[in-house]
């Protein structure tokens, strides 16, 4: 499938020297009299980088076959990571590179949106906020609700986030995984 | 969408203060018709056609800009004139453009290019403000800018230019003029008129359009444009009024028409007759309305009204 550059817009996923790219933004550049073009910001979406493109208007670029799938994340070996779709049950095998930035703050059985090119798993995103617990960190210090210090945490999944002094053991907290920081704790 | 209150209030003020400003220099103001019956050659400008509903013959063509109907009416003895009119581009779409914006045109008989740059430094401030004024020339801009002459440098030269400036250009390597334009749209515009008012003047006589040959260069044409922001606020010339050279241009247009693969266009006869019947020797200008008034009200994007 073809798109030309009068159907550029943000979310457009086109198909670029064998590599699939989001259109990150479009902006018509034309000089009074002059050719037309179309200046676009893409983001190569197997290595998530951000390069700079200009197309004569008029051109036609291939679009790139890539979807956005809600997945189940089931298990992983710290190399390969199975999903599932929760409709279909399909399961597919993502690669480190894929999940490396989720992997921090997903658990079994979680929910997470994959993006997808040709069957091949590319990236995986977790939402803003997940609820992990803390596996390991030192005892909290009682009455220390207002103290401003903070320790090292570790979570179940592996991923270590900074946190309040008064936080224990065993304790749920709201993570922000934009930030990879401590959002609050859970009340059950 | 529809325009708010705000909007229309900035829409009425702008083109008050317009009207009021050619009051004050005796300039009259002109309405030609918008639908015409003989459409422009030039290659990039996309006319929309107009036939009616039922019967699908083509009835003519809407404006690209006022310019023909404006000095029919200079051949005829007007005098300066201005309008403030709708302009209709197909496939010209975006921050800057919609297919169908207004457009401030005037022409001054008598005036230089100079003179003329002057009144639009005035109009412009008189709406943004006060601010500096630069004027450089179109060899100027490049040599600043990229360290190239474009008028001595060889194609290759401009090929290797671009690759150095513009990240993932495409390959124009069999038109110059398009390279000139890609270069000048992309790595020196942006950076004209910031937090000024920058005239290009002197433009490649293969940029001409409409305008007389320069007096002092050979290889430029007597045009200027105008940059605030890095936005492209006017562009003007001392009028062509030389019917052979017209012709020249006409073909020449034509002969890029057939270059880029679209059909030729007719000979627009209504300008050759004005100009065979005697343009007087003026400087004319086109400013666009809707972006002068998204500078002065810090709009993101231009709103016409609607």
């Amino acid at each position: 499938m073809k798109y030309s550059t009068n159907e550029f817009k943000s979310g457009l996923k086109i198909l670029l020297d064998g590599d699939p790219y989001s259109i990150v933004s479009n902006e018509f550049v034309k000089p009074g009299k002059g050719q037309a073009f179309n200046r676009v910001k893409i983001r190569n979406l197997k290595n998530g980088r951000t390069i700079e493109k200009t197309f004569k208007s008029g051109e036609s670029v291939e679009g790139a076959d890539v979807i956005e799938v809600e997945m189940q994340y089931l298990y992983g070996d710290g190399e390969e990571f199975i999903f599932m779709n929760p409709s279909t049950f399909e399961q597919i095998s993502a690669s480190k590179a894929a999940v490396e930035d989720a992997i921090l703050w997903i658990k079994e059985q979680d929910i997470c949106t994959m993006v997808i090119w040709n069957d091949i798993p590319l990236s995986v995103e977790t939402p803003q906020f997940v609820e992990l617990t803390v596996t390991k960190c030192d005892p909290g210090v009682k009455g220390n609700t207002v103290s401003g210090g903070s320790k090292p945490a570790t979570l179940e999944t592996g991923a270590e986030v900074q946190v309040p002094l008064f936080i224990e053991e065993g304790e749920v907290l709201k993570i922000n995984t934009q930030t990879a920081s401590y959002e609050s704790r859970v009340k059950n | 969408m529809v325009s708010t209150r705000e909007q229309l209030e900035a829409w009425a003020t702008v083109l008050t203060q317009v009207r009021e400003f050619f009051k004050a220099r005796a300039v009259l103001e002109v309405q030609t018709p918008l639908l015409m019956r003989e459409g422009v050659t030039a290659p990039h400008l996309h006319q929309f056609i107009v036939s009616s509903f039922e019967h699908s013959e083509q009835a003519g063509f809407l404006q690209t800009s006022p310019e023909y109907a404006m000095k029919a009416l200079l051949a005829n003895g007007s005098g300066s004139i201005f309008q403030i009119c709708k302009a209709f581009r197909a496939h010209e779409s975006g921050r800057l453009h919609h297919p169908e914006f207004m457009m401030l045109e005037w022409y001054r008989v008598g005036f230089g290019l100079t003179q003329l740059m002057n009144e639009v430094t005035e109009l412009i401030q008189e709406v943004l403000g006060t601010c500096r004024v630069e004027c450089i020339s179109y060899r100027e801009a490049f040599l600043d800018h990229l360290s190239v002459d474009p008028f001595d440098a060889s194609d290759a030269q401009l090929t290797k230019c671009i690759q150095t400036y513009i990240e993932g250009a495409p390959s124009l390597s069999q038109d110059r003029n398009a390279q000139l334009e890609l270069l000048f749209s992309h790595a020196i515009q942006p950076k004209l008129g910031d937090g000024s008012l920058c005239f290009v003047t002197d433009f490649p006589l293969t940029q001409a359009a409409l305008a007389k040959r320069s007096l002092h260069d050979p290889q430029c044409a007597a045009r200027f444009e105008c940059f605030v922001d890095g936005v492209e606020l006017a562009n003007g010339y001392d009028e062509l009024n030389d019917p052979t050279e017209l012709l020249a241009r006409f073909a020449a247009d034509n002969q890029q028409r057939l270059d880029l693969g679209i059909p030729e266009a007719p000979l627009p006869n209504r300008l050759l007759d004005a100009m065979k019947s005697g343009l007087p020797a003026c400087a004319g200008v086109a400013l666009g309305l809707d972006r002068l008034l998204m500078l002065k009200m810090g709009w993101p994007a231009i709103k016409g009204l609607c």
